[in-house]
Protein backbone atom coordinates (compact mmCIF):
# COMPACT_ATOMS: atom_id res chain seq x y z
CA UNK A 1 0.00 0.00 0.00
CA UNK A 2 1.19 3.50 -0.75
CA UNK A 3 2.02 5.21 2.51
CA UNK A 4 0.39 8.64 2.51
CA UNK A 5 1.19 9.37 6.12
CA UNK A 6 3.84 11.99 6.96
CA UNK A 7 5.34 12.50 10.39
CA UNK A 8 5.23 16.28 10.32
CA UNK A 9 4.39 19.26 8.08
CA UNK A 10 8.17 19.72 7.72
CA UNK A 11 8.51 16.15 6.38
CA UNK A 12 5.76 16.90 3.85
CA UNK A 13 7.61 19.94 2.56
CA UNK A 14 10.98 18.14 2.43
CA UNK A 15 9.40 15.53 0.15
CA UNK A 16 7.65 18.15 -2.02
CA UNK A 17 10.88 20.13 -2.41
CA UNK A 18 12.75 16.94 -3.37
CA UNK A 19 10.04 16.08 -5.90
CA UNK A 20 10.17 19.56 -7.45
CA UNK A 21 6.56 20.38 -6.50
CA UNK A 22 7.68 23.33 -4.38
CA UNK A 23 9.25 25.84 -6.73
CA UNK A 24 9.29 29.61 -7.16
CA UNK A 25 6.29 30.88 -9.11
CA UNK A 26 4.09 27.95 -8.11
CA UNK A 27 0.31 28.15 -7.67
CA UNK A 28 -1.17 26.93 -4.41
CA UNK A 29 -4.68 26.56 -3.03
CA UNK A 30 -5.27 26.87 0.71
CA UNK A 31 -8.62 25.82 2.19
CA UNK A 32 -10.51 27.69 4.87
CA UNK A 33 -12.96 30.53 5.43
CA UNK A 34 -11.43 33.26 7.55
CA UNK A 35 -9.33 31.29 10.02
CA UNK A 36 -11.84 28.42 10.11
CA UNK A 37 -10.63 25.18 8.54
CA UNK A 38 -7.27 26.51 7.31
CA UNK A 39 -4.26 24.19 6.91
CA UNK A 40 -2.44 26.28 9.48
CA UNK A 41 0.57 24.08 10.21
CA UNK A 42 1.17 23.29 6.52
CA UNK A 43 1.19 27.03 5.76
CA UNK A 44 3.89 27.54 8.40
CA UNK A 45 5.92 24.68 6.90
CA UNK A 46 5.47 26.09 3.39
CA UNK A 47 6.74 29.46 4.60
CA UNK A 48 9.81 27.78 6.03
CA UNK A 49 10.75 26.33 2.61
CA UNK A 50 11.45 29.91 1.48
CA UNK A 51 9.55 29.43 -1.81
CA UNK A 52 8.85 32.75 -3.55
CA UNK A 53 6.45 34.36 -6.07
CA UNK A 54 3.51 32.21 -5.05
CA UNK A 55 0.09 32.65 -6.63
CA UNK A 56 -2.27 31.80 -3.77
CA UNK A 57 -5.89 30.84 -4.36
CA UNK A 58 -7.82 31.15 -1.12
CA UNK A 59 -11.12 32.76 -0.14
CA UNK A 60 -9.34 35.05 2.33
CA UNK A 61 -5.78 36.05 3.16
CA UNK A 62 -5.65 35.15 6.83
CA UNK A 63 -4.84 37.82 9.41
CA UNK A 64 -1.53 39.63 9.92
CA UNK A 65 0.09 36.91 12.01
CA UNK A 66 -1.80 33.74 11.05
CA UNK A 67 -2.81 31.72 8.02
CA UNK A 68 -1.70 33.10 4.66
CA UNK A 69 -0.91 36.36 6.47
CA UNK A 70 2.34 34.64 7.48
CA UNK A 71 3.35 34.29 3.81
CA UNK A 72 2.42 37.92 3.17
CA UNK A 73 4.66 39.07 6.05
CA UNK A 74 7.59 37.39 4.35
CA UNK A 75 6.49 38.62 0.88
CA UNK A 76 6.42 35.09 -0.51
CA UNK A 77 3.07 35.70 -2.23
CA UNK A 78 3.05 37.58 -5.56
CA UNK A 79 -0.64 37.25 -6.36
CA UNK A 80 -3.83 36.41 -4.46
CA UNK A 81 -7.03 35.07 -6.01
CA UNK A 82 -9.70 35.64 -3.33
CA UNK A 83 -13.22 36.88 -2.67
CA UNK A 84 -12.73 38.90 0.51
CA UNK A 85 -9.53 39.98 2.18
CA UNK A 86 -10.99 41.81 5.18
CA UNK A 87 -8.90 42.41 8.20
CA UNK A 88 -5.25 42.22 7.26
CA UNK A 89 -3.16 45.40 7.51
CA UNK A 90 -0.07 44.00 5.83
CA UNK A 91 -2.23 42.82 2.95
CA UNK A 92 -3.75 46.31 2.61
CA UNK A 93 -0.32 47.93 2.65
CA UNK A 94 1.15 45.63 -0.03
CA UNK A 95 -2.00 45.96 -2.14
CA UNK A 96 -2.09 49.77 -2.01
CA UNK A 97 1.64 49.97 -2.83
CA UNK A 98 1.17 47.57 -5.76
CA UNK A 99 3.58 45.02 -4.28
CA UNK A 100 0.83 42.42 -4.38
CA UNK A 101 -1.47 41.58 -7.27
CA UNK A 102 -5.04 40.72 -6.27
CA UNK A 103 -7.78 39.15 -8.37
CA UNK A 104 -11.18 39.42 -6.70
CA UNK A 105 -13.76 36.78 -7.53
CA UNK A 106 -17.34 36.56 -6.32
CA UNK A 107 -17.25 33.88 -3.64
CA UNK A 108 -19.56 31.47 -5.46
CA UNK A 109 -17.68 31.94 -8.72
CA UNK A 110 -14.40 31.27 -6.90
CA UNK A 111 -15.82 28.10 -5.35
CA UNK A 112 -17.21 26.91 -8.68
CA UNK A 113 -14.00 27.70 -10.61
CA UNK A 114 -12.11 25.53 -8.13
CA UNK A 115 -14.76 22.80 -8.30
CA UNK A 116 -14.55 22.93 -12.11
CA UNK A 117 -10.76 22.59 -11.90
CA UNK A 118 -11.03 19.38 -9.93
CA UNK A 119 -13.90 18.10 -12.06
CA UNK A 120 -12.20 18.54 -15.45
CA UNK A 121 -14.62 21.25 -16.62
CA UNK A 122 -12.56 24.03 -18.24
CA UNK A 123 -15.26 26.72 -18.11
CA UNK A 124 -18.89 27.37 -17.21
CA UNK A 125 -21.50 30.11 -17.58
CA UNK A 126 -22.88 31.92 -14.52
CA UNK A 127 -25.26 34.83 -13.94
CA UNK A 128 -23.08 36.11 -11.10
CA UNK A 129 -21.34 39.36 -12.03
CA UNK A 130 -23.18 40.01 -15.29
CA UNK A 131 -23.25 43.77 -15.92
CA UNK A 132 -20.46 44.42 -13.40
CA UNK A 133 -16.71 44.94 -13.83
CA UNK A 134 -16.24 41.22 -13.07
CA UNK A 135 -17.68 40.44 -16.51
CA UNK A 136 -15.56 43.00 -18.41
CA UNK A 137 -13.59 41.37 -21.21
CA UNK A 138 -15.26 38.00 -20.67
CA UNK A 139 -17.46 36.12 -23.11
CA UNK A 140 -21.19 36.35 -22.39
CA UNK A 141 -24.08 34.38 -23.79
CA UNK A 142 -27.86 34.50 -23.53
CA UNK A 143 -29.23 31.09 -22.53
CA UNK A 144 -32.99 30.61 -22.12
CA UNK A 145 -33.47 34.37 -22.16
CA UNK A 146 -30.93 35.31 -19.47
CA UNK A 147 -27.40 36.64 -19.87
CA UNK A 148 -24.49 34.65 -18.42
CA UNK A 149 -20.73 35.22 -18.23
CA UNK A 150 -18.08 32.61 -19.00
CA UNK A 151 -15.75 31.78 -16.11
CA UNK A 152 -12.78 29.43 -16.40
CA UNK A 153 -11.49 26.71 -14.09
CA UNK A 154 -8.78 27.08 -11.46
CA UNK A 155 -6.18 24.42 -10.73
CA UNK A 156 -3.11 24.37 -8.52
CA UNK A 157 0.33 22.78 -8.38
CA UNK A 158 -0.33 22.12 -4.70
CA UNK A 159 -3.49 22.18 -2.60
CA UNK A 160 -3.22 22.39 1.17
CA UNK A 161 -6.42 21.42 2.94
CA UNK A 162 -7.66 20.91 6.48
CA UNK A 163 -9.93 18.10 7.63
CA UNK A 164 -11.03 16.69 10.95
CA UNK A 165 -10.41 12.98 10.39
CA UNK A 166 -8.46 10.99 7.81
CA UNK A 167 -8.01 7.28 7.41
CA UNK A 168 -4.71 5.90 6.14
CA UNK A 169 -5.87 5.88 2.49
CA UNK A 170 -6.66 9.58 2.73
CA UNK A 171 -10.46 9.41 2.97
CA UNK A 172 -11.46 12.61 4.78
CA UNK A 173 -14.20 13.88 7.02
CA UNK A 174 -14.68 17.55 7.82
CA UNK A 175 -16.23 19.13 10.89
CA UNK A 176 -19.01 21.76 10.86
CA UNK A 177 -18.24 24.94 8.88
CA UNK A 178 -14.53 24.04 8.72
CA UNK A 179 -15.46 22.17 5.51
CA UNK A 180 -15.94 25.32 3.32
CA UNK A 181 -13.44 25.38 0.40
CA UNK A 182 -11.49 22.27 1.44
CA UNK A 183 -13.36 19.58 -0.57
CA UNK A 184 -13.08 21.39 -3.94
CA UNK A 185 -9.46 22.35 -3.36
CA UNK A 186 -8.63 18.75 -2.45
CA UNK A 187 -9.74 17.79 -5.97
CA UNK A 188 -8.18 20.73 -7.84
CA UNK A 189 -4.57 20.27 -6.77
CA UNK A 190 -2.07 18.33 -8.89
CA UNK A 191 -0.75 17.35 -5.47
CA UNK A 192 -2.98 17.60 -2.39
CA UNK A 193 -1.89 17.36 1.24
CA UNK A 194 -4.38 17.21 4.11
CA UNK A 195 -3.66 18.44 7.62
CA UNK A 196 -5.94 16.60 10.04
CA UNK A 197 -6.82 16.45 13.72
CA UNK A 198 -7.10 12.67 13.84
CA UNK A 199 -5.91 9.67 11.80
CA UNK A 200 -7.82 6.39 12.04
CA UNK A 201 -7.10 2.92 10.59
CA UNK A 202 -8.55 1.87 7.26
CA UNK A 203 -12.16 0.77 7.64
CA UNK A 204 -12.94 3.01 10.55
CA UNK A 205 -14.64 5.66 8.41
CA UNK A 206 -17.87 4.21 7.04
CA UNK A 207 -17.86 4.33 3.22
CA UNK A 208 -21.17 6.22 3.39
CA UNK A 209 -19.62 8.82 5.68
CA UNK A 210 -16.61 9.80 3.54
CA UNK A 211 -16.69 13.50 2.55
CA UNK A 212 -13.58 13.57 0.34
CA UNK A 213 -12.46 10.35 -1.30
CA UNK A 214 -8.85 9.36 -0.63
CA UNK A 215 -8.21 9.18 -4.39
CA UNK A 216 -7.65 12.95 -4.38
CA UNK A 217 -5.25 12.94 -1.43
CA UNK A 218 -1.49 12.45 -1.82
CA UNK A 219 -0.45 12.97 1.77
CA UNK A 220 -1.89 13.28 5.26
CA UNK A 221 -0.28 14.73 8.34
CA UNK A 222 -1.55 14.72 11.90
CA UNK A 223 -1.17 18.13 13.53
CA UNK A 224 -2.16 19.84 16.74
CA UNK A 225 -3.95 22.83 15.32
CA UNK A 226 -4.45 26.00 17.31
CA UNK A 227 -7.80 26.74 15.61
CA UNK A 228 -7.70 30.46 16.25
CA UNK A 229 -10.99 32.39 16.38
CA UNK A 230 -11.37 35.70 14.52
CA UNK A 231 -14.60 37.00 16.08
CA UNK A 232 -15.39 35.36 19.39
CA UNK A 233 -19.07 36.24 19.82
CA UNK A 234 -21.05 34.89 22.76
CA UNK A 235 -24.49 35.28 24.30
CA UNK A 236 -25.05 35.65 28.03
CA UNK A 237 -27.48 32.76 28.45
CA UNK B 1 -41.42 60.40 11.57
CA UNK B 2 -38.68 58.39 9.95
CA UNK B 3 -38.25 54.80 11.11
CA UNK B 4 -35.45 53.82 13.48
CA UNK B 5 -32.99 51.12 12.43
CA UNK B 6 -34.89 48.71 14.65
CA UNK B 7 -38.17 49.57 12.91
CA UNK B 8 -36.62 49.11 9.45
CA UNK B 9 -35.46 45.70 10.64
CA UNK B 10 -38.93 44.82 11.95
CA UNK B 11 -40.52 45.83 8.66
CA UNK B 12 -38.00 43.70 6.76
CA UNK B 13 -38.91 40.73 9.00
CA UNK B 14 -42.46 40.93 7.61
CA UNK B 15 -41.08 39.57 4.32
CA UNK B 16 -40.28 36.24 6.02
CA UNK B 17 -42.59 33.29 5.35
CA UNK B 18 -42.88 29.91 7.04
CA UNK B 19 -40.32 27.45 5.64
CA UNK B 20 -38.25 30.10 3.82
CA UNK B 21 -34.51 29.71 3.34
CA UNK B 22 -33.09 33.17 3.97
CA UNK B 23 -29.67 34.80 3.72
CA UNK B 24 -29.12 37.91 5.85
CA UNK B 25 -26.34 40.37 5.04
CA UNK B 26 -23.89 41.79 7.55
CA UNK B 27 -25.02 44.78 9.66
CA UNK B 28 -28.68 45.84 9.97
CA UNK B 29 -30.00 42.85 7.96
CA UNK B 30 -28.47 40.42 10.49
CA UNK B 31 -30.80 41.86 13.13
CA UNK B 32 -33.85 40.61 11.18
CA UNK B 33 -33.17 37.24 12.86
CA UNK B 34 -34.36 38.79 16.14
CA UNK B 35 -37.86 39.36 14.72
CA UNK B 36 -38.78 35.99 13.25
CA UNK B 37 -42.42 35.56 14.33
CA UNK B 38 -43.10 32.89 16.95
CA UNK B 39 -44.18 29.59 15.42
CA UNK B 40 -42.63 30.41 12.04
CA UNK B 41 -39.76 28.20 10.88
CA UNK B 42 -37.17 30.15 8.91
CA UNK B 43 -33.85 28.55 7.89
CA UNK B 44 -30.99 31.04 7.95
CA UNK B 45 -28.28 30.30 5.41
CA UNK B 46 -24.63 31.15 5.97
CA UNK B 47 -22.65 31.16 2.72
CA UNK B 48 -19.59 29.51 4.32
CA UNK B 49 -21.62 26.30 4.48
CA UNK B 50 -24.46 26.13 6.99
CA UNK B 51 -28.22 26.03 6.69
CA UNK B 52 -29.82 26.59 10.09
CA UNK B 53 -27.91 29.32 11.95
CA UNK B 54 -28.71 29.42 15.66
CA UNK B 55 -28.01 32.07 18.31
CA UNK B 56 -24.53 33.05 19.46
CA UNK B 57 -23.08 30.37 21.77
CA UNK B 58 -22.62 30.69 25.49
CA UNK B 59 -18.98 31.00 26.50
CA UNK B 60 -18.57 27.26 27.17
CA UNK B 61 -20.08 26.29 23.79
CA UNK B 62 -17.79 28.39 21.55
CA UNK B 63 -16.46 26.22 18.70
CA UNK B 64 -13.74 27.45 16.33
CA UNK B 65 -15.16 25.14 13.63
CA UNK B 66 -18.59 26.81 13.70
CA UNK B 67 -18.74 30.37 12.38
CA UNK B 68 -21.01 32.51 10.20
CA UNK B 69 -20.11 34.46 7.05
CA UNK B 70 -19.09 37.41 9.26
CA UNK B 71 -16.61 35.01 10.94
CA UNK B 72 -18.46 35.23 14.25
CA UNK B 73 -18.81 32.14 16.42
CA UNK B 74 -22.38 30.82 16.23
CA UNK B 75 -24.48 27.70 16.90
CA UNK B 76 -26.58 25.50 14.63
CA UNK B 77 -30.28 24.76 15.23
CA UNK B 78 -31.71 21.21 15.28
CA UNK B 79 -32.22 20.14 11.65
CA UNK B 80 -29.26 22.22 10.44
CA UNK B 81 -26.91 20.97 7.72
CA UNK B 82 -23.28 21.68 6.85
CA UNK B 83 -21.95 21.68 3.29
CA UNK B 84 -19.07 22.95 1.18
CA UNK B 85 -18.69 26.46 -0.24
CA UNK B 86 -19.49 25.21 -3.75
CA UNK B 87 -22.71 23.57 -2.58
CA UNK B 88 -23.58 26.70 -0.64
CA UNK B 89 -23.49 28.74 -3.84
CA UNK B 90 -25.25 26.01 -5.81
CA UNK B 91 -28.05 26.61 -3.30
CA UNK B 92 -27.85 30.36 -3.90
CA UNK B 93 -27.38 30.45 -7.70
CA UNK B 94 -29.73 27.52 -8.23
CA UNK B 95 -32.66 29.50 -6.84
CA UNK B 96 -33.11 27.46 -3.65
CA UNK B 97 -32.83 30.48 -1.36
CA UNK B 98 -36.15 32.35 -1.29
CA UNK B 99 -35.09 35.63 0.29
CA UNK B 100 -31.96 37.72 0.82
CA UNK B 101 -31.93 40.92 2.88
CA UNK B 102 -28.90 43.11 2.22
CA UNK B 103 -27.54 46.59 2.79
CA UNK B 104 -26.56 48.91 -0.07
CA UNK B 105 -24.47 52.00 -0.76
CA UNK B 106 -26.42 52.92 -3.93
CA UNK B 107 -29.39 51.65 -5.94
CA UNK B 108 -30.51 52.66 -9.43
CA UNK B 109 -34.07 53.21 -10.58
CA UNK B 110 -33.94 49.97 -12.58
CA UNK B 111 -32.92 47.93 -9.54
CA UNK B 112 -29.13 47.86 -9.92
CA UNK B 113 -27.17 47.68 -6.66
CA UNK B 114 -23.70 48.90 -5.66
CA UNK B 115 -22.44 47.75 -2.27
CA UNK B 116 -18.95 46.31 -2.58
CA UNK B 117 -16.36 48.94 -3.40
CA UNK B 118 -15.57 52.63 -3.44
CA UNK B 119 -12.88 53.56 -6.00
CA UNK B 120 -9.78 54.98 -4.33
CA UNK B 121 -10.49 53.31 -1.01
CA UNK B 122 -9.16 49.98 0.20
CA UNK B 123 -11.02 47.20 -1.61
CA UNK B 124 -11.86 44.25 0.60
CA UNK B 125 -13.70 42.22 -2.02
CA UNK B 126 -17.29 41.34 -2.81
CA UNK B 127 -17.46 38.07 -0.86
CA UNK B 128 -20.77 36.40 -1.72
CA UNK B 129 -22.75 39.57 -2.51
CA UNK B 130 -22.65 39.25 -6.31
CA UNK B 131 -23.80 35.62 -6.16
CA UNK B 132 -26.63 36.46 -3.75
CA UNK B 133 -28.10 39.30 -5.81
CA UNK B 134 -27.84 37.22 -8.99
CA UNK B 135 -29.23 34.00 -7.57
CA UNK B 136 -31.73 34.58 -4.76
CA UNK B 137 -35.39 34.73 -5.80
CA UNK B 138 -36.35 37.85 -3.84
CA UNK B 139 -33.70 40.40 -2.95
CA UNK B 140 -34.67 43.05 -0.40
CA UNK B 141 -32.47 46.01 0.50
CA UNK B 142 -32.80 47.44 4.02
CA UNK B 143 -30.97 50.74 4.40
CA UNK B 144 -31.14 54.43 5.32
CA UNK B 145 -32.83 56.38 2.53
CA UNK B 146 -29.94 58.87 2.20
CA UNK B 147 -26.24 58.73 3.04
CA UNK B 148 -24.56 60.39 6.02
CA UNK B 149 -24.30 63.67 4.08
CA UNK B 150 -28.04 63.56 3.35
CA UNK B 151 -27.49 62.76 -0.34
CA UNK B 152 -29.78 60.44 -2.26
CA UNK B 153 -28.72 56.77 -2.45
CA UNK B 154 -31.51 55.78 -4.84
CA UNK B 155 -30.25 57.27 -8.10
CA UNK B 156 -30.99 57.28 -11.82
CA UNK B 157 -27.72 55.38 -12.32
CA UNK B 158 -25.29 54.09 -9.70
CA UNK B 159 -21.99 55.98 -9.76
CA UNK B 160 -20.16 53.26 -7.78
CA UNK B 161 -19.12 49.93 -9.36
CA UNK B 162 -22.11 47.58 -9.50
CA UNK B 163 -22.66 44.43 -7.48
CA UNK B 164 -25.52 43.39 -9.77
CA UNK B 165 -27.86 44.71 -12.47
CA UNK B 166 -31.65 44.77 -12.24
CA UNK B 167 -31.76 42.44 -9.29
CA UNK B 168 -33.44 44.33 -6.43
CA UNK B 169 -37.10 43.52 -5.79
CA UNK B 170 -37.85 45.67 -2.75
CA UNK B 171 -36.31 48.52 -0.76
CA UNK B 172 -37.11 49.25 2.88
CA UNK B 173 -35.76 52.54 4.22
CA UNK B 174 -36.41 54.81 7.17
CA UNK B 175 -38.85 56.76 4.96
CA UNK B 176 -40.70 54.25 2.82
CA UNK B 177 -41.07 50.90 1.08
CA UNK B 178 -40.45 50.64 -2.68
CA UNK B 179 -41.37 47.60 -4.78
CA UNK B 180 -40.06 46.89 -8.27
CA UNK B 181 -42.60 46.92 -11.09
CA UNK B 182 -40.90 44.53 -13.53
CA UNK B 183 -43.00 45.60 -16.50
CA UNK B 184 -42.04 49.27 -16.13
CA UNK B 185 -38.58 48.70 -14.63
CA UNK B 186 -39.14 51.27 -11.93
CA UNK B 187 -39.75 51.10 -8.19
CA UNK B 188 -43.26 51.92 -6.99
CA UNK B 189 -43.79 53.68 -3.66
CA UNK B 190 -46.07 51.35 -1.71
CA UNK B 191 -45.66 52.31 1.96
CA UNK B 192 -44.73 55.44 3.87
CA UNK B 193 -43.33 55.84 7.38
CA UNK B 194 -45.66 57.67 9.81
CA UNK B 195 -45.69 61.39 9.07
CA UNK B 196 -43.54 61.08 5.95
CA UNK B 197 -45.03 62.53 2.76
CA UNK B 198 -44.69 61.50 -0.88
CA UNK B 199 -43.02 64.86 -1.54
CA UNK B 200 -40.39 64.22 1.14
CA UNK B 201 -39.57 60.82 -0.41
CA UNK B 202 -39.33 62.37 -3.88
CA UNK B 203 -37.09 65.17 -2.57
CA UNK B 204 -34.66 62.61 -1.13
CA UNK B 205 -34.73 60.28 -4.14
CA UNK B 206 -32.91 61.05 -7.38
CA UNK B 207 -34.38 58.06 -9.20
CA UNK B 208 -37.63 58.24 -11.08
CA UNK B 209 -40.11 56.26 -8.98
CA UNK B 210 -43.77 55.39 -9.52
CA UNK B 211 -46.27 57.10 -7.18
CA UNK B 212 -49.39 56.02 -9.06
CA UNK B 213 -50.87 53.95 -6.22
CA UNK B 214 -51.91 55.10 -2.75
CA UNK B 215 -49.10 54.35 -0.28
CA UNK B 216 -50.07 52.60 2.93
CA UNK B 217 -48.67 53.42 6.35
CA UNK B 218 -45.69 51.16 7.22
CA UNK B 219 -46.77 48.80 9.97
CA UNK B 220 -44.01 47.86 12.43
Amino acid sequence: MVNKRFDSPRAVMDKLVADGVIRDGMTIMAGGFGLCGIPEQLIIALRDTGVKNITAISNNAGVDDWGLGLLLQTKQIRKMISSYVGENEEFARQFLEHELEVEFNPQGTLAERIRAGGAGIPAFFTATGVGTQIAEGKETRVIDGREYVLETWLRADLSLVNADVADETGNLRYRKTARNFNPMMAQAGAVTIAEVNKVVPIGEIEPDAVHTVGAYIDGIVLTHSEKRIEQRTVSAS
Amino acid sequence: MALTREEITKRAAKELRDGYIVNLGIGMPTLVANYIPKGMQVWLQSENGLLGIGPFPTDDKVDADLINAGKQTITAVPGAAYFSSSESFEMIRGGHVQLAILGAMQLSQEGDIANWMIPGKMIKGMGGAMDLVAGVKKVVVAMEHTNKKGEAKILRECTLPLTGKRCIDMVITDLCVLEMDESRQRFRLTELAPGVTVDEVLAKTEAEILTDAPAELIAV
